[in-house]
Order: C-alpha cells, then structure tokens, then sequence
C-alpha cells in the first residue's frame, strides 16, 4: 500500500514540475484541456458509478460556464465570487430536479430522461435568451484591463492554467476516493443494487442519492466555469445540451466508470483522438472524431462495459487470485 | 381595442391549429419509438437521427438523382426500415440481456455514429428538396400544405400500423411479446424475428416522418436534436409503451411548443414543454394514463 | 410418443431432475405427481423447450426435441399449458386463441381449429373480444387450454391445471381433461391434486427431489403405501 502512495506522489509531483521544464504552448493547452475534461467526467462518475446515469450534467456544465460569465460581463463580479455563485445555482437547480426524482423513485431510463430534459431546457434557455448570451453565436467573458488579470481570473500563460487545472483535478480524485471511502459509498452501493432493501438496512436512500447528486453537480458547474475562464469563450453546444452529456458518459465509459482515474483515460483518450484527428486531416476531419467516438462508445459497451482501465486492472488482478465466480 | 384582440385570436387559432397538425407528426414518431420500447424494452435515443437519414436520403434522391417525390418516398422509408433492422442486429441484440442504462448508451453512440456520418458524408450546409407546396389561406390564417399533407399521411401512417396489429399473425405477436416474452417459443413465436420485424417496423415510421418533415423542415447533420427530444418525453408522458397515451401526448406537447412559441420564441415553447415534462414526471410517473395503484 | 432418457436439467448451477426416464405413449393420459419444489414444472418447461436438458435426450415420435429450436418444438405437435396459464392479459381473448395457432401449419387450420375450440368451450365464444386479464381463474385455464389446442398439438403438457381454481371449477377442469382425452389427444399433465389426477390418468409418474420415486398405473399408485401416506392422505 505504501508503494501505492509513493508512486501517486512522484506522479504528482512530475505533474507539478512539468510546466517548468516543458513549455511547448500547444502540448500545454492539450493537458490543461485534458485536466479540466478530466475534472468533469470525473464529476460525472461520481454519480454514474452509482446507476446515477445523468443526462443533465451539459446543464450544470452550462450553468457553471454561463452564469460565471454573465455575472462578470454584466454586473462586474468577479469570478472569485461568480464561480461560487454559479456553483450554488447549479447545485440548486440540481436539487430542483433530483429531490422530486428522488422522493418519488424515478430510477434507471426514466432518470436518465428527466434528465435529459433539464439539459434541454439549459440549452433552449441559454439558445432563447440571446440578447444576454449571444445565443447559439456563443458568447465571451470581457477581457479584463491589464494589470487586473487576477481579480478577472483571466491568465495568458499556459502554465497558470495548468497548474490550476491541475489543482482541480487533483481535488476531484480526492473528492472521488473520499466518496468511494465514505460510508455512503456501501450505502449507494446497496441503493443501486436494491432500493427496498436499503431503505429496510436503515439507510436513507433519497438523502444519500442527493449528496451524491449535489456534490456532482457542484464539481461539474465549476468545470463549465473553468473552461469558459481559461476558453474565453463559450457556446451552448459546447459546454451545455444532450451532446455534452453524452460526451460526458462516453468518456467515463471508454475509461472505466468503477475506477478512479478512468474518467482521465477517457478524457486523454478522446482528447487526443479529436486533436490527432484534426492535425492529421484538418477541416475534413469534422465530424471523423465524433464518428470514432460513436463506434468506440458502442464497442466498448458491447465487449469492454468495464471500460479500458477497469479492464486492464481486471487482468491484473485476476492473474494471481482466482476471477470472482460472479 | 377589438381590432386587437380579432388578430390575436386569429393568431391563436393559427396556432392551435398548426399545434395539432404538428403533433399528427409527432405522434407518428412517438408511435415508433414506444413500438420499440413496448415490445423490446429498449430506447432509441438515436431514434430522430434515423429520420436525419431518411431526410437525407430523399434529398439525394430527388435533388441529386431527380427522381419524383412519389417513388423516392417508398424507397426512404424502406431504407430507414433496413437501418432500423440493422440497429437492432447489430446493437441491441448484442445487449438483450445487458442493463438497460448500456442499452440505453450504446443508442447514444449510434446517435454520435449518424450524426457525425451524415457530417462527414454530406456536410453541415442546410439542404432541401426545392419543393415549395402552396400555402392554404383561410380568412387572415395561412396553412402550408406540406403540414396538412404531414399530418394526413402521419395519420395514415399510424392507421395502417393499428389494422397490421390488430389483423395480422405477425402484429398479433408483437403485441404479444410486450405482454409475456418468455413464453412466446411456446405459441412457436421466435422473438428474436419480431424483435427485427418490430425494429425495421419502427425504422418504417421514422422513414416515413423523414418524408413528411422534409417537406417542412431544412435536413442538416443535427436536424435530429430538434425534434429527437421531445419525442422521448411524449413517449415517457404518454407512458413508454403505451401507444394511446403517447398520441395523446404527442398532441399535448405540440400545443405547448406551438402556443408557446406563439406568445415568445419557439425555444420557450420548448423550455416550457420540458418544464412540464419534468413536473409530470413528479406527479404522474407512470404516464398521463397510467391507472393509480 | 415422447421419450425422455437420463434427463438432467436445471437453472444456472442449480439442478433441479436427476436422470429422468420417462415415456408417453400415443392415446395416454400420463400424470407426473409429487410435492411442491420436486422439479414438476421444470420436466415440463424441458419438454417445451423453454429451459434446455444439461444431459440426456429427449424424442417426440423418434424426432430429438433437444435439436429443435425452441420455437419450433410446437411443430413437432408438442403443446404446453405453462403454469399459471400465463395468458396474454392485455390481449382478447381472440387473440391469445390466435396466438395459440401462429406457426404456419395451424394458420392454415385456424377457421377449423376456432370453430373446434368455441365448441369446447361455447363460453370462449361468448368472452372472444374481452381481454384475457378480466376473466374468472377457470374462464382464463379454458383459454390456456383453447390457445394451446389450437395448435392441433398430438401431445398436451398441463402443468398444474387445478392450481389457485375454486374446488367447485377443479372439478370442472378435470372433466375438461377427459374430454380432451376422448378425443384422442394425448396428455401429459403435472398435479399436485394427486387425488383428483389419479382419477383421469392412465398412468403416473412420483417425482420427489428431481427424480422419479415411482411409476405405475394410476391403480398401483393408489395403492402404494408413501403415496396414500403423504398426498392421499389415507
């Protein structure tokens, strides 16, 4: 176990020293994307995971990104306040939506569609309220007067960035493992497996599903307001709607939902994929990365559900001891 | 004064009206996919891409190979039919026995598949057959025919799948195998065959709503996401599987978006309907028509 | 008629007959008696083709049913009454009949194979376009046995025909069995009535724990000491 943690801190700490000795500007903006993607589909998971499968989080995503936005270019708060707040409305809208879910037992496809049309309506919302968002045009935050970078979070070198996603990220993996540690992972566990019976162990399922739900919902607006902080610049189909909710699942998917850093390998995995894919074809590759995604996301439920790293661990694992006869 | 409120209620039948021809539309799709459902207990979430193709396939075959409406029609909707067929083959077969939430995500990346596809094969420029139907004027309210024509043939559309169902062998089974799917092998009913035959029978009814929105509608790679949506919550209001309750619905819902985008934009309308859709679920999960146990 | 040899089957790595042997001849009425749990409705769904044997064989008129595809065993004239009727509650009562007479061959006979079921049971007739889920117990087992005799089967498996009916309605599905009899259909049927099924059977078959105890005519049976003690309760 401790050799286990040795090599999360050496790999840590290569992380951290990275920018310092590497500073190709375009290497450097494919890990910061790859670090806040990872960040998200990691908030994803941690509902997921659970038969928690969201359709909902582009919106929270959208949330995080729009109103951080709104706020700063139109009432001047910065986004040290604004991400909060966007954060807390995110997490409200989550409530909104999933206590009723909840309290009434709304599970497996049904979810996924309530879901689904919370994302819908953050789309139309955003697409309606165009005189404020710009629309499906997108939208940017204000540049901020020079000297003044800070107070807007708004940086020009990669390596800021990349430290600060890197922070996130690191955050989120703890934040994962507290929840896989915490008591209220067995809870969930017994939740996804059968609902009476952990209502009958004494486990309050709609409270347990909630502080799951919110603690998703929370990460994932703060990814949408990184991305948009660090982007400058947004658009609905980008960072909200059922597009970016199947994206979400998709990489967890691909990655490994049941495994910590899964949802990283996801986001390297279609990160690098979309980025080769656009090098290596230029504007005739739109649409080739979706497509590979597509035909990937469907072979991987197929033959690999467990997801490449979930996979791969499982070969390890089964070598020395017997596979579980489950 | 009364000058004002004349127009307004002509406006409001308008829309009314336009509101149910919609929904003959809807209803059509809804049909499909709560065919799919009720009987093999899978969501198409990729089911309005299939119409995105058939849209496609009739502007090749009628901008591009110049063949009449009439004769590209048939061949769409036999098209689509056989994707239908192909989707189930390849996809869910494979998953019969899967959760449902993969079944349920690998259609997502079948909608990834055809969008992206439909990117890269046709491009994202707005195409249309370059048939412009006459518009119907009735006092000050102006009707297009092309949704009049959407709306009869939807409602023929969905006639002829009841008389298959209630007359045939074969829609007898259908109906069947939603009720009790183990013990069809007893009646010498091979699901695994009506599974396909249900699957390229909703891929039918995709291919014929491509025809009728064609008519309306520009076919572009992300034609789906307007409409795809929509269609599930009309299905899980109208309770999935429940083929009454999804036409009902399918109406409801087509009032909504028309009057909303009556009084404000169309995406109002749409917020509006997904609102509804999300308060419904609270208090009637089950379906508009679900009996209360 | 049906032959079973040293049948093993079971679900999953739970195994419920132990090496079943077991014949049918044409023209019989057979009955496989035994407790709750000693594998009845299993023997029967093996027969039918919903579940499959782990080992042994089974034939139908020298035809190996184990070969057949499940849907297609009802071609080899095997029709099978599931437990609880299993009807199609949703759907009328015409359509479940209708269902009973999908496969090609009875399609062809379905006008006849109709006419010959309403004359079983005239009260089908006067029900044909309510839904099957709104009858009475005994009205819905006369539907069981109409879908499954509109297959035109050679051999009909019943499997706990009496089971949740009134005893007034028992009755009355016993004499529907001798009269299926009569007409030279043969019948293999599972009771835990052991009384009442002695009576229609020629023979019978002792089924406890998932092999078969004892056999013999439904006379021998009445008479053997562990069967009077534990299901005649003499």
């Amino acid at each position: 176990m401790n050799s286990r943690y040795t090599a999360w801190a050496v790999g840590l700490a290569a992380l951290i020293a990275l920018p310092f000795v590497y500073r190709e500007p375009y290497h450097l903006h494919i890990l910061v994307l790859i670090l806040i993607w990872s960040f998200a589909y990691t908030s994803w998971s941690i509902m997921g995971r659970f038969g928690l499968v969201s359709l909902g989080h582009g919106g929270f995503m959208g949330v995080g990104a729009y109103v951080t936005a709104l706020l700063w270019n139109h009432l001047d708060i910065t986004p040290w306040i604004g991400i909060p707040l966007s954060m807390v409305a995110a997490g409200l809208l989550a409530l909104v939506v999933a206590y009723p879910c909840f309290r009434f037992r709304i599970t497996g496809h049904y979810f996924v569609l309530v879901t689904l049309a919370l994302s819908g309506i953050v789309l139309q919302v955003i697409t309606a309220t165009r005189d404020y968002t710009g629309g499906s045009l997108g939208y940017t935050p204000n540049r901020a007067p020079s000297g003044r970078g800070l107070l807007a979070l708004q940086f020009d070198d990669k390596t800021t960035w990349y430290l600060i996603a890197l922070g996130v990220w690191v955050v989120g993996l703890l934040i994962w493992r507290w929840v896989d540690r915490s008591m209220s992972r067995y809870a969930m566990e017994a939740i996804s497996e059968d609902e009476d019976a952990a209502a009958a162990a004494g486990v309050n399922v709609t409270a347990e599903k909630l502080k799951i739900t919110l603690i998703s919902a929370l990460m994932t607006a703060l990814a949408g307001a990184l991305y948009c902080q660090y982007q400058m610049f947004i658009s609905p189909d980008t960072v909200s709607g059922i597009a970016v909710s199947l994206q979400m699942v998709f990489a967890v998917i691909v990655g490994g939902l049941y495994v910590s850093l899964g949802p990283t390998i996801g986001a390297i995995i279609t990160i690098l994929l979309a980025e080769g894919l656009r090098i290596g074809f230029g504007t005739k590759a739109v649409g080739w990365d979706n497509l590979v995604y597509g035909v990937l996301l469907v072979v991987f439920i197929i033959f690999l559900p467990k997801g490449i790293l979930g996979s791969v661990l499982d070969k390890l694992k089964a070598q020395p001891k017997k596979p579980k006869t489950t | 004064m009364q000058a004002f409120l004349d127009t307004f209620d002509i406006y409001l039948l308008e829309a009314v009206v336009n509101g149910i021809l919609l929904g003959g539309v809807l209803a059509l799709l809804a049909l499909g996919l709560n065919l799919i459902f009720g009987v093999i207990d899978v969501t198409w979430i990729c089911y309005a891409e299939l119409v995105m193709i058939g849209m496609y396939g009739m502007y090749y075959m009628v901008q591009v190979f110049g063949l009449p409406y009439w004769v590209a029609a048939p061949i769409a909707i036999l098209l689509v039919a056989a994707l239908g067929a192909a989707l189930h083959y390849i996809v869910i077969a494979p998953l019969l026995t899967a959760p449902p939430i993969n079944q349920l995500l690998a259609t997502g990346g079948v909608l990834f598949i055809l969008q992206s596809f439909a990117t890269v094969a046709f491009g994202i420029d707005f195409r249309n057959l370059g048939i412009r139907l006459p518009v119907l004027a009735i006092g000050d309210m102006h009707f297009s025919y092309s949704r009049l024509l959407a709306f009869v043939a939807a409602l023929l559309g969905m006639l002829a799948i009841y008389f298959f169902m209630k007359r045939t062998f074969t829609g007898t089974a259908i109906r069947a195998v939603a009720q009790d799917r183990q013990i069809m092998s007893l009646m010498g009913v091979d699901t695994k065959r009506i599974y396909l035959i249900t699957s390229a029978l909703g891929g039918a009814l995709a291919g014929l709503a491509a025809c009728l929105l064609v008519l309306q509608y520009d076919v572009h790679p992300f034609v789906g996401l307007s409409f795809g949506p929509i269609t599930f919550l009309i299905c899980v209001l109208g309770g999935l599987g429940n083929f009454v309750g999804g036409f009902i619905a399918a109406f409801v819902f087509a009032q909504i978006i028309s009057l909303g985008g009556l009084y404000s934009d169309l995406e109002w309308g749409y917020v509006l309907a997904f609102a509804f859709f999300i308060v419904m679920m609270f208090i009637r999960p089950a379906g508009l028509l679900a009996r209360r146990s | 008629m049906l032959e079973l040899r040293s049948l093993d089957a079971g679900y999953g790595s739970f195994q419920a007959l132990f090496g079943i042997n077991l014949e049918v001849r044409a023209g019989e009425a057979v009955g496989v008696i035994g407790p709750n749990g000693a594998g009845k409705t299993t023997l029967m769904r093996v027969i039918s083709g919903l579940i499959r044997p782990t080992e042994g064989s089974i034939t139908m008129e020298g035809r190996d049913v184990v070969a057949t595809p499940a849907h297609r065993i009802v071609d080899l004239g095997i029709a099978h009454v599931p437990e609880n009727r299993r009807l199609f509650p949703r759907l009328t009562v015409d359509d479940n009949l209708k269902m009973g007479a999908y496969m090609p061959g009875a399609r062809a006979k379905y006008a006849e194979r109709l006419e010959f079921v309403f004359d079983l049971f005239p009260r089908m007739k006067e029900r044909r376009s309510q839904m099957a889920g709104t009858m009475s117990g005994g009205e819905q087992q006369m539907c069981a046995i109409g879908r499954a005799l509109m297959s035109d089967p050679k051999l009909l498996l019943l499997d706990e025909p009496s089971a949740g009916l009134a005893p007034v309605v028992v009755q009355q599905v016993f004499e529907l069995v001798k009269r299926i009899r009569s007409g030279g259909l043969t019948v293999l049927i599972v009771e835990q009535n052991v009384q009442q099924v002695l009576k229609v059977v020629d023979r019978a078959y002792l089924l406890e724990a998932g092999t078969i105890r004892a056999s013999g005519t439904s006379e021998e049976m009445m008479k053997t000491d562990t069967i009077k003690q534990a299901y005649l309760g003499v």
